[in-house]
C-alpha cells in the first residue's frame, strides 16, 4: 500500500517516529492595522479601480445596477442583502434558484451575474465569496460580467483580518474564493487580455 | 555536458526572435515583482520571507504529522485522499476512477505536478480526452510542447506561431490578434468545461488544519475546473503542505508578487471537500479527491541541507531573474522544471547522471537566492550538487581504472608464457627493499592507482626464483 510506504519513507527521511509528537509550529503571524470605515471604503474603491474594474459607492445600489444591466439578462444570488436593496425586483433579473442544473444553465447563457460578497479586502481591492445557500459558485464565474454589491461594514483591511475572523474557512464552507479584479491572461506575447475564462467585466458597488 | 543539452542551448542562442521573446517577457515579470515588493509598498517583505521559510521548514520537519492531519480533515469533510508513489499510480487511479464513473472528458487546470507525471499522455493513451484549460498550457498542448516557464508556459511563442497552431489544430481561419485568439480559446474551452465529467487541478498549498487545497490563478480556468464537473481531483506533491489556514496570509502575500507582480492573483480558491448539499450549498462537485504524490520527493528528505529544495512554491521568480535562464530559455532544461530551481530539483529527482552539466549551468551570481520568497539557498545547493557530480565522476573514473586493471590481469593469467615473462621483468625492475619490504617505488611509477595502493600498503620484495623456476629445477 502506497500510503504506508510513503509515510514510512517520510519518517525515515526526517527521522521521526510514528508516535512522536510534532514540534510546535512558528507562531501565527497576523497583523490587523487600524483603519476606520471611511478609510476602508476609500482604499477598496481605489484598489478596485486600479484593477480596471468599476468601483462605486452609492446609497441606492439598485439604481446603479438597473443602469448597468439595462437590456441584459442577469442571474442574481440568493443573498438576502440583494433583495433588501431591491435588486431582485429589477426587470430581467432571475433570482431564488436552488437547483444546481437550472442555475448552471442560466449562468451559462446570462449576460451578467449579480452577487453580494461576504467580505471585501480594502488593501487589495478583493471580494471574498463564500459558497453557501445564499451564494453559488457559478454566478460570479460563468457570465461575462460580474456585479458585486458589498455592505460597507463588510470591508476588512486585508488578508490578515480575514484570517483573524475566519481562522479555518473549511468549517463553514466547501469553497471560499478571493476575487481580485476581472479574469485576465497575458499568455500570448504578454499582452493583457481580460475575460479569458471568468468575467472580463467586474463592478464593485459599496452600498452605503 | 550531453550533446542534447548543448544542442538545445545552441539552437536557443542562435534564434534572435526567441532571445528577444525570452528577454522581454522575463524582464517584464522581473520588473513587476520588484515594484510590488519594494520597501515602500510592502515594508515587511523580508519578515514575510523569513516567516515563510520557517513555516516551510517546520512543515517538512513534521511532514508525516501534517500529511496525516490533512488526510483526516479531508475525509471528515467528505473528500478522499489517494497516496501515489509515482506517475503510474496517478494514471492508474485516474483511469480506474474514470472507468468506474463512465467518464470520457477531463478538463485540466495548470499543474506542474501533472507535467511531472505526463498525465495527459497516459490517460489519452487509454482513450480519454484530457484538455488543458490555462491559455498558455492549451497552446502548449495543441503544439505538443512542454511548458517553457513555470508560470508563463507559452512565453516563447509569438502571436503568429499561436495563429499557426490554432489554424492547424482547431481548423479555423487564421487569426493573429492576441485578444481574438484568447476569445477563440474561451469559446472552445467553455464547451469543454460544461461537458466535462472530471476536473483535474494541481494545488498551490495543502492546508493541514482544514483539509483544504488552495489554488491561485488569473484566468478562472481553475475555478471552472473545480466547480463545473461533478468530480474534482487535485494532484499535489506531498511537500505542498502548510500547517494552518492562517499561514496563507503569509504565503499569499508572497506568491503572486513573486510570480507576476500582483498583490494577489485574480482568483484564490480555498476548497475543502465536495459541495455540502446537506448545508444547502447550491453548486460544486459531488466528489473530491486529493492525490498526494511522492514521485521522488521522499528521496530528498534525508539530506538536511538539500531538503529545502522542497520549500519551493513554484513562483518562477528565480527563472525571471536568472541570467542563464534568460539566455538559454526553458526548453534547454532536461526536465519539466527549468531555471535555477530546475537546476536543483532535476538532479535530485532524476539522479545527477540525468544531466551532470546542469548544476554547472549557473554563473552563481546569487540572484535566484535573493528573490526566492521562501529563501531557498539555491546558489549553495548548486555548489553542493556540483560537488556531488564531481564525486560521482571521480568514482566512475576509479571504476574505469579498476576494470582496466582486472582485464589486463585476466589476460595475463590466461597466457602462461607472457605471465612468466612479466614475472621476471617485474622481479628485475622491482625497487630495492627497505627493511624487508618495498616501501617506495621510483617517481615515474608512483601515480594513480599504484600510488593510492602504496599509500596504505607495503610490497614484499620479489623472490630470487619464481615457483615455476623452482618446479623446473626440482
Amino acid at each position: 500500500m502506497s500510503r504506508e510506504n510513503i509515510l514510512h519513507r517520510v519518517r525515515t527521511g526526517i527521522g521521526r517516529g510514528a508516535a512522536d509528537a510534532p514540534a510546535a509550529p512558528p507562531p501565527v503571524r497576523l497583523r490587523v492595522p487600524e483603519a476606520d470605515r471611511e478609510a476602508r471604503i476609500a482604499s477598496l474603491l481605489a484598489r478596485v479601480e486600479a484593477l480596471a474594474a468599476m468601483a462605486v459607492r452609492n446609497a441606492d445600489p439598485a439604481g446603479v445596477v438597473a443602469e448597468l444591466i439595462a437590456g441584459k439578462t442577469s442571474v442574481a444570488s440568493n443573498a438576502p442583502f440583494l433583495a433588501e436593496c431591491g435588486l431582485t425586483a429589477i426587470p430581467g433579473v432571475r433570482s431564488g434558484i436552488t437547483d444546481r442544473d437550472e442555475l448552471r444553465a442560466l449562468c451559462a447563457t446570462a449576460d451578467c451575474g449579480i452577487t453580494s460578497a461576504d467580505y471585501a479586502l480594502a488593501d487589495t481591492g478583493s471580494l471574498v465569496m463564500i459558497a453557501s445557500p445564499q451564494e453559488a459558485r457559478l454566478i460570479s464565474l460563468l457570465p461575462p460580467m460580474h456585479i458585486a454589491v458589498v455592505p460597507a461594514e463588510r470591508i476588512l483591511t486585508g488578508l490578515d483580518e480575514l484570517f483573524t475572523l475566519l481562522p479555518n474557512p473549511a468549517e463553514i464552507t466547501s469553497s471560499m474564493v478571493i476575487i481580485t479584479g476581472p479574469s485576465r491572461t497575458a499568455d500570448i506575447e504578454q499582452i493583457l487580455v481580460r475575460g479569458v475564462h471568468g468575467p472580463g467585466k467586474l463592478a464593485v458597488i459599496v452600498a452605503g | 555536458m550531453s550533446a542534447e543539452f548543448q544542442q538545445k542551448i545552441r539552437t536557443t542562442l542562435a534564434d534572435a526572435n526567441l532571445q528577444l521573446a525570452i528577454y522581454t517577457a522575463t524582464g517584464r515579470l522581473k520588473a513587476a515583482r520588484v515594484a510590488t515588493v519594494a520597501p515602500d509598498v510592502l515594508p515587511d517583505y523580508q519578515e514575510l520571507r523569513t516567516q515563510a521559510n520557517a513555516l516551510k521548514r517546520h512543515a517538512i520537519e513534521n511532514l508525516d504529522h501534517y500529511l496525516e492531519q490533512f488526510e483526516a480533515n479531508v475525509e471528515a469533510r467528505g473528500g478522499h485522499v489517494v497516496w501515489c508513489k509515482d506517475a503510474t499510480e496517478v494514471a492508474d487511479f485516474v483511469l480506474s476512477l474514470a472507468k468506474e464513473k463512465g467518464a470520457h472528458l477531463i478538463v485540466k487546470s495548470k499543474s506542474m505536478t501533472t507535467e511531472e507525471v505526463d498525465l495527459n499522455e497516459r490517460v489519452e493513451h487509454h482513450g480519454l480526452e484530457s484538455v488543458e484549460t490555462d491559455l498558455g498550457e492549451y497552446i502548449m498542448q495543441l503544439a505538443h510542447e512542454r511548458p517553457y516557464h513555470i508560470v508563463a508556459p507559452a512565453l516563447h511563442k509569438t502571436r503568429y506561431q499561436v495563429a499557426d497552431v490554432f489554424t492547424e489544430r482547431l481548423h479555423i481561419p487564421r487569426e493573429t490578434e492576441p485578444e481574438k485568439q484568447t476569445m477563440i480559446a474561451r469559446a472552445t474551452l467553455r464547451e469543454k468545461f460544461l461537458a466535462a465529467d472530471i476536473g483535474i487541478s494541481g494545488a498551490n498549498f495543502l492546508v493541514a488544519d482544514s483539509g483544504a487545497i488552495v489554488l491561485v490563478e488569473n484566468e478562472g480556468n481553475a475555478r471552472l475546473t473545480t466547480s463545473a464537473p461533478k468530480i474534482h481531483i487535485a494532484i499535489a506533491g506531498i511537500e505542498k503542505i502548510i500547517p494552518r489556514a492562517q499561514d496563507l496570509a503569509v504565503f499569499l502575500k508572497l506568491l503572486a508578487r513573486s510570480a507576476t507582480g500582483q498583490p494577489l492573483s485574480v482568483y484564490t480558491s480555498f476548497l475543502s471537500g465536495p459541495r455540502r448539499e446537506d448545508k444547502g450549498e447550491i453548486d460544486g462537485p459531488d466528489e473530491f479527491y486529493v492525490v498526494l504524490l511522492d514521485n521522488g520527493r521522499t528521496r530528498l528528505l534525508p539530506d538536511r541541507g538539500k531538503r529545502q529544495s522542497l520549500y519551493c512554491i513554484r513562483c518562477g521568480a528565480c527563472l525571471n531573474t536568472c541570467p542563464v535562464y534568460r539566455k538559454i530559455g526553458g526548453h534547454s532544461f532536461p526536465w519539466v522544471y527549468s531555471g535555477p530551481i530546475g537546476a536543483i530539483l532535476t538532479p535530485q529527482f532524476m539522479g545527477i547522471s540525468h544531466e551532470p552539466a546542469l548544476p554547472f549551468a549557473s554563473s552563481l551570481c546569487g540572484a535566484c537566492g535573493e528573490v526566492c520568497p521562501v529563501k531557498i539557498e539555491i546558489p549553495k545547493l548548486l555548489l553542493e550538487l556540483r560537488s556531488d557530480v564531481k564525486k560521482s565522476e571521480a568514482r566512475e573514473k576509479q571504476n574505469r581504472w579498476e576494470r582496466l586493471a582486472f582485464q589486463a590481469f585476466a589476460w595475463l593469467m590466461t597466457h602462461p608464457r607472457i605471465y612468466e615473462l612479466a614475472g621476471r621483468m617485474a622481479s628485475a625492475a622491482a625497487p630495492s627493499a627497505d627493511g624487508g619490504w618495498i616501501r617506495h617505488v621510483p617517481q615515474a611509477m608512483n601515480f594513480g592507482p599504484v600510488k593510492a595502493w602504496l599509500e596504505e600498503r607495503d610490497l614484499p620484495p620479489p623472490p630470487a626464483r619464481s615457483f615455476r623456476e623452482m618446479w623446473r629445477r626440482r
